[in-house]
């Protein structure tokens, strides 16, 4: 009986929660008129490609995901080079200073970002960076918590290891590339599923970096058609559906990979 | 092998240092000017005399604080609950639930923002429908001052419990089973169990998940931006909110980073706090 009831009980909380995901995916199907019809549209309707064509032509959408597709891949390239690498010397090194580089680089974790947005603005502004790939993918890429989640990763990696490479004459860099990162693919897909949704996501810092339609990310354009005098909402859930869509079927195709990874860092002490 | 570990953090090191500290000091210079145009100005600490007298400032820390007080209290205790579920011999579909309750959180703030705008209006939106089939009147979301704060609270709680139950439950299964059976054999009552074994046994996730919903809460931006744009009547005016408009609406950059600092100083001083109050004490 108890277990009838706590089943139960879930059950109806967790389609509560699933209920937005399905529902988008419906919306983007139809017309604005239908999605706010009474009743409501339940089942796929037949505005998905009208909606996509509208998006194309308002705001060059192709050339949105396009932006949003490759500032997330570089940003996810990089600043896991940036995080493995700071990670791996955090973790298997000793040497003067790490405690005090370690700690600043934490700090990151506990100051408000919006602390930089001003003179990071004034910083791009100056370069003439403003609407540019790099002006969103540079700031972050040495990302504390990426550090942190490594670091912990890397801790974890007997030192045996590391000195049986040293003996064969391995030197740092071919020990690192050929000893330590293998063992490390899991620790590395969960940095990169993380990474690139966390880039994916962003929207402060390109609201205020990028100023121009053709630079937008999914995030901004979609905020942006909100906006509008006469918000056409089949095209927003279109467009919010190709944003949130892929990166739930992402994380449910990597799901093991990525939970169990994050939590490895949140957990130990 | 002497320079190695250096050449490894390096890039990490040197990336934040130009993208990080500098700003952050850049900033403090800043709040320290008055902005008028191009021109600038040094005015002292006029941008934080002008802050303290600054009501919409003091209504964002309210609308804050109030988030802070009722939303992440309710939405820590759902996942503790969601949590001790999940960890429950007595739950069939362990990993569904887990999956279910975690996706929100790879929606971004910005699509689920205006997932929720859509689904939350008042006319025609799925849930007033929903709602009106049981008789509700239609409820005035985003309209209404409290019911627009209802609604921001409801959508963070969508996005976040999951995260944070995922978070207690791993602790859950990191404790050693010998205290349940050891209360268990004491004659403790499910309830007892979980007053004086689990809770005590989750404080230093408690900490770092209370420490954690603060920052993000003192920092919030996206999710009111989109969803009611800080209103009706301010009622949903966030510091991160104001900020952004102080900043990059009216593009007053020494106003905009007095209250960021003004922002860092509250969440240091927060996190002192909470440390002294759910810390371990060794």
């Amino acid at each position: 009986m108890k277990k009838v009831m706590l089943t139960s009980t879930l059950l109806i909380t967790v389609t509560v929660v699933l209920v937005p995901f399905y529902w988008l995916a419906i919306a983007g199907t139809h017309s604005t008129g239908d999605i706010f019809g009474s009743p409501p549209p339940l089942l796929p309707g037949g505005h998905l490609l009208e909606n996509l064509a509208n998006l194309e032509e308002g705001i060059g959408f192709s050339r949105t995901v396009l932006n949003s597709l490759l500032i997330s891949l570089i940003y996810t390239i990089l600043s896991g080079a940036v995080c493995t690498l700071a990670g791996y010397g955090f973790a298997k090194y000793s040497f003067k200073g790490r405690e005090l580089l370690f700690g600043l680089l934490m700090l990151g974790l506990v100051i408000p970002s919006q602390v930089t947005l001003v003179p990071l603005f004034k910083m791009m502004l100056a370069l003439d960076w403003l609407n540019t790939y790099q002006a969103i993918v540079l700031p972050n890429l040495a990302l504390p918590f990426g550090i942190f989640l490594m670091r912990q990763s890397m801790s974890a990696l007997p030192d045996e290891l590391l000195a049986a490479g040293r003996a064969d004459g391995c030197g740092e860099l071919r020990l690192f590339i050929r000893i330590v990162l293998p063992p490390m693919r899991p620790a590395l897909a969960a940095l990169g599923i993380y990474l690139f949704l966390y880039q994916w996501n962003d929207f402060v810092w390109p609201l205020i970096a990028l100023r121009t339609k053709d630079a937008y990310t999914i995030p901004l354009a979609i905020a942006s058609l909100q906006g509008a005098t006469e918000t056409d909402y089949g095209q927003i859930l279109a467009g919010t559906a190709v944003a949130a869509l892929p990166m739930a079927v992402l994380f449910l195709l990597l799901q093991r990979h990525f939970v169990s990874g994050l939590l490895a860092g949140a957990v130990k002490e | 092998m002497r320079l190695a570990p250096y050449l490894f953090v390096l890039p990490a090191v040197a990336l934040f240092a130009i993208f990080k500290l500098y700003p952050i000091a850049w900033s403090f210079v800043l709040s320290l000017f008055r902005t008028d145009g191009a021109l600038q100005t040094f005015a002292g600490t006029a941008n934080y005399e002008r802050l303290a007298g600054d009501p919409l400032f003091w209504t964002a820390l309210r609308n804050t604080a109030l988030i802070m007080v009722v939303q992440v209290p309710l939405m820590l205790g759902i996942a503790i609950a969601l949590a001790v579920a999940f960890n429950s011999p007595l739950l069939k579909l362990k990993a569904f639930f887990r999956l279910g309750f975690f996706l929100p959180m790879v929606t971004g703030l910005v699509a689920y923002g205006i997932l929720f705008g859509v689904l939350l209006n008042p006319q025609g939106g799925l849930v007033n429908w929903f709602l009106g089939l049981f008789g509700v009147p239609e409820i005035p979301w985003l309209t209404d001052t409290l019911w627009a704060r209802i609604a921001v609270g409801l959508a963070l709680t969508w996005h976040y419990t999951g995260y944070n139950a995922v978070i207690y439950l791993a602790r859950l299964q990191a404790l050693p089973q010998d205290h349940y059976d050891a209360a268990s054999v004491d004659g403790a009552g499910a309830w007892r169990r979980f007053w004086h074994v689990t809770l005590p046994g989750l404080r230093p996730v408690l900490l770092l998940t209370v420490v954690m919903s603060t920052i993000g809460t003192l920092q919030l931006f996206d999710e009111p931006y989109v969803l009611t744009g800080g209103g009706p009547d301010n009622a949903t005016l966030t510091l991160g909110m104001y900020l952004y408009m102080n900043g990059f609406r009216y593009f007053d950059f020494g106003y905009a980073s007095a209250i960021a600092y003004a922002l860092a100083v509250i969440i240091a001083i927060l996190g002192i706090v909470q440390f002294k109050f759910l810390g371990d004490k060794s």
